[in-house]
């Protein structure tokens, strides 16, 4: 057991939940609450051995942050999670990677469904150039939803969730272009919620961003964590120590160190990840 | 002389040399734009339009050939747009690369580069002989569309390429299949500059004489054509049927003729213009 001293609430109402892996099983992590889990994970481009022997867990209605330097493979990593790879010429994947205990990369499982429970928010926001109720409404629309009433419940619910609502509620012909960044950046957001995903990655969703447009997105990922399993990649540190409640520490493609947010950052084990906390490099 | 003041006389001599090249090419066009209509705007009148093709210079019209013009334009439109825009997403969204995949990439390229004479042979072997459609305007503008299908496939092709692909991501990610993508987001993100290019093709196309020719485009028609069957003349023929007799009426008709062929083809290029820029001003990544 860890004997930690955990300094707020949310740290103490996870107590029960925590992440195993073949070499930091330090934690115990009961069965049922395992949402995603990678099994030896290896990945390539071409002959560049991009992620080596993965392994980790992630429980429900947590906040996973990877930390670590430019081309460790943290975005690579993450974008396994919803297959976002197979596009790329050349990438090969061996290992297993299971969302509810069902391997996502078995050959029967429908690549738009995934997605649909995997969500994914990218670090340049991306709005489609069209209006912001068309944005929020595309992912029922591809899935054949389009009674109108339906609509608009949904899309005035999901941009209450991000707390964009006041903001637009009488300019959702607008096109979505045309708002700031950070707005734009909750309407992406708020278009992954609609289609109610499970999972949410978040590949470095605030690193364009200016400060009270990702102080605000910080706090919604904490409120998000309540519902949604979340997995985030980020370059600053204490954003990671801010809203995750795990950390995992990559360096040259190997997970070198993975624990509760508040250990990693206050006694990490290993020494490249106090050399990269503590801003030796990186 | 210093360097510093040797530099400056190159700068300002480069300039000179690029702004008489610029000028080169436009003199020249407007010493043949004016000229033709000194020669062909007294000519222009509504009967030029309306009239028939006759052996009298002063009765003689152009409405065989425009309709006919008119005629190919749509039909080479409809065979070339939905051919050539297909090859070009499934060439650059779904083609796996595979050498056959570099083959027939490398020869559609090489198919832009082929004279349009080569095309009208080609029409005349298939479209002629085996297929037996005659001197029809559906041999014309099958031939045609052979001849800018390579251009619509590259334009639509380079387009697509254009469009970023954080784009595509967003739409994948909210679990849209790959044809959704390409119908909802990459197609409307590119269309008109897809259309650009297709117009200036179609701008292309209606100005060719040679493949027409070949495949027995030349013939007197003296009536205008009502179905795709029938056989047609079109502007550049005429203009070239009318240049080659000696009366010189007939060279006045050929003036009148090539200013009504310039005005169809600047205002399509007008349209593509038009298009790009209004595409410009609303797509910012």
């Amino acid at each position: 057991m860890l004997e930690m001293i955990y300094t707020n609430e949310v740290m103490e109402s996870q107590k029960e939940t925590g992440i195993e892996t073949k070499s930091f099983a330090e934690v115990d992590v009961s069965g049922n609450n395992r949402k995603l889990i990678a099994k030896d994970v290896n990945a390539f481009y071409g002959d560049m051995h991009a992620l080596k022997d993965i392994s980790m867990t992630f429980p429900e209605n947590s906040v996973t942050a990877f930390i670590g330097p430019s081309g460790c493979g943290k975005s690579t990593f993450i974008r396994l999670f919803n297959r976002m790879n197979d596009y790329i010429e050349g990438f090969r994947m061996e290992g297993e990677i299971l969302l509810d205990h069902v391997d996502i990369y078995n050959s029967k499982i429908n690549i738009e469904k995934l997605r649909k429970d995997v969500g994914m928010v990218f670090q340049k926001p991306n709005p489609f150039p069209k209006s912001i109720f068309e944005n929020v409404a595309y992912g029922l629309r591809i899935q054949g939803i389009n009674n109108k009433s339906y609509l608009q419940d949904k899309v005035e619910h999901t941009l209450k969730q991000v707390a964009l609502w006041d903001e637009v509620k009488d300019d959702l012909k607008k096109n979505a272009m045309a708002l700031s960044g950070g707005q734009q950046q909750r309407v992406c957001i708020a278009r992954t919620l609609a289609v109610e995903p499970k999972v949410i990655l978040m590949d470095e969703p605030t690193s364009a961003l200016d400060p009270i447009s990702t102080s605000r997105i910080e706090n919604l990922i904490f409120e998000l964590r309540e519902e949604y399993t979340i997995v985030i990649v980020t370059h600053n540190l204490q954003q990671a120590g801010r809203i995750s409640d795990f950390t995992a520490f990559f360096y040259l493609g190997e997970l070198i160190e993975l624990g509760r947010t508040h250990d990693i950052f206050t006694h990490p084990k290993n020494k490249r990840t106090e050399n990269y906390i503590t801003g030796r490099f990186g | 002389m210093n360097n510093g003041a040797k530099n400056k006389l190159k700068d300002r001599m480069f300039s000179y040399f690029g702004i008489i090249s610029t000028l080169f090419g436009l003199i020249i066009l407007a010493i043949f734009l004016i000229n033709i209509l000194v020669d062909g705007v007294s000519r222009l009148n509504l009967s030029f339009l309306t009239n028939l093709p006759s052996r009298f210079p002063g009765k003689s019209g152009i409405l065989t050939a425009w309709t006919g013009t008119l005629w190919i334009l749509v039909l080479t439109a409809a065979f070339a747009i939905p051919i050539g825009m297909a090859a070009g997403i499934y060439l650059e969204e779904y083609g796996k690369k595979t050498r056959l995949f570099n083959f027939l990439e490398i020869n559609i390229a090489n198919l832009a580069g082929v004279p349009s004479i080569i095309y009208g042979i080609l029409g005349l072997e298939i479209f002629v002989r085996m297929l037996k459609l005659g001197g029809s305007l559906l041999t014309g503008s099958f031939t045609l569309a052979l001849l800018i299908l390579p251009v619509i496939i590259v334009v639509t092709r380079e387009s697509i390429r254009a469009v970023p692909q954080s784009l595509r991501d967003a739409s994948y990610a909210l679990g849209a299949s790959k044809w959704q993508t390409i119908r909802n987001q990459v197609l409307p993100a590119c269309m008109s500059n897809i259309f650009t290019g297709i117009i200036l093709a179609l701008a292309r196309a209606i100005g060719e004489t040679a493949p027409l020719i070949v495949i027995g485009a030349l013939a007197y028609v003296p009536f205008v054509a009502k179905s795709p069957m029938d056989e047609f003349t079109v502007l550049p023929i005429q203009i070239f049927n009318w240049i080659s007799r000696p009366q010189h009426g007939f060279v006045v008709n050929a003036a009148a003729a090539i200013i009504i062929l310039l005005l169809i083809t600047f205002m399509m290029n007008g349209v593509s213009i038009y298009l790009r820029n209004r595409w410009q001003k609303k797509m910012k990544w």
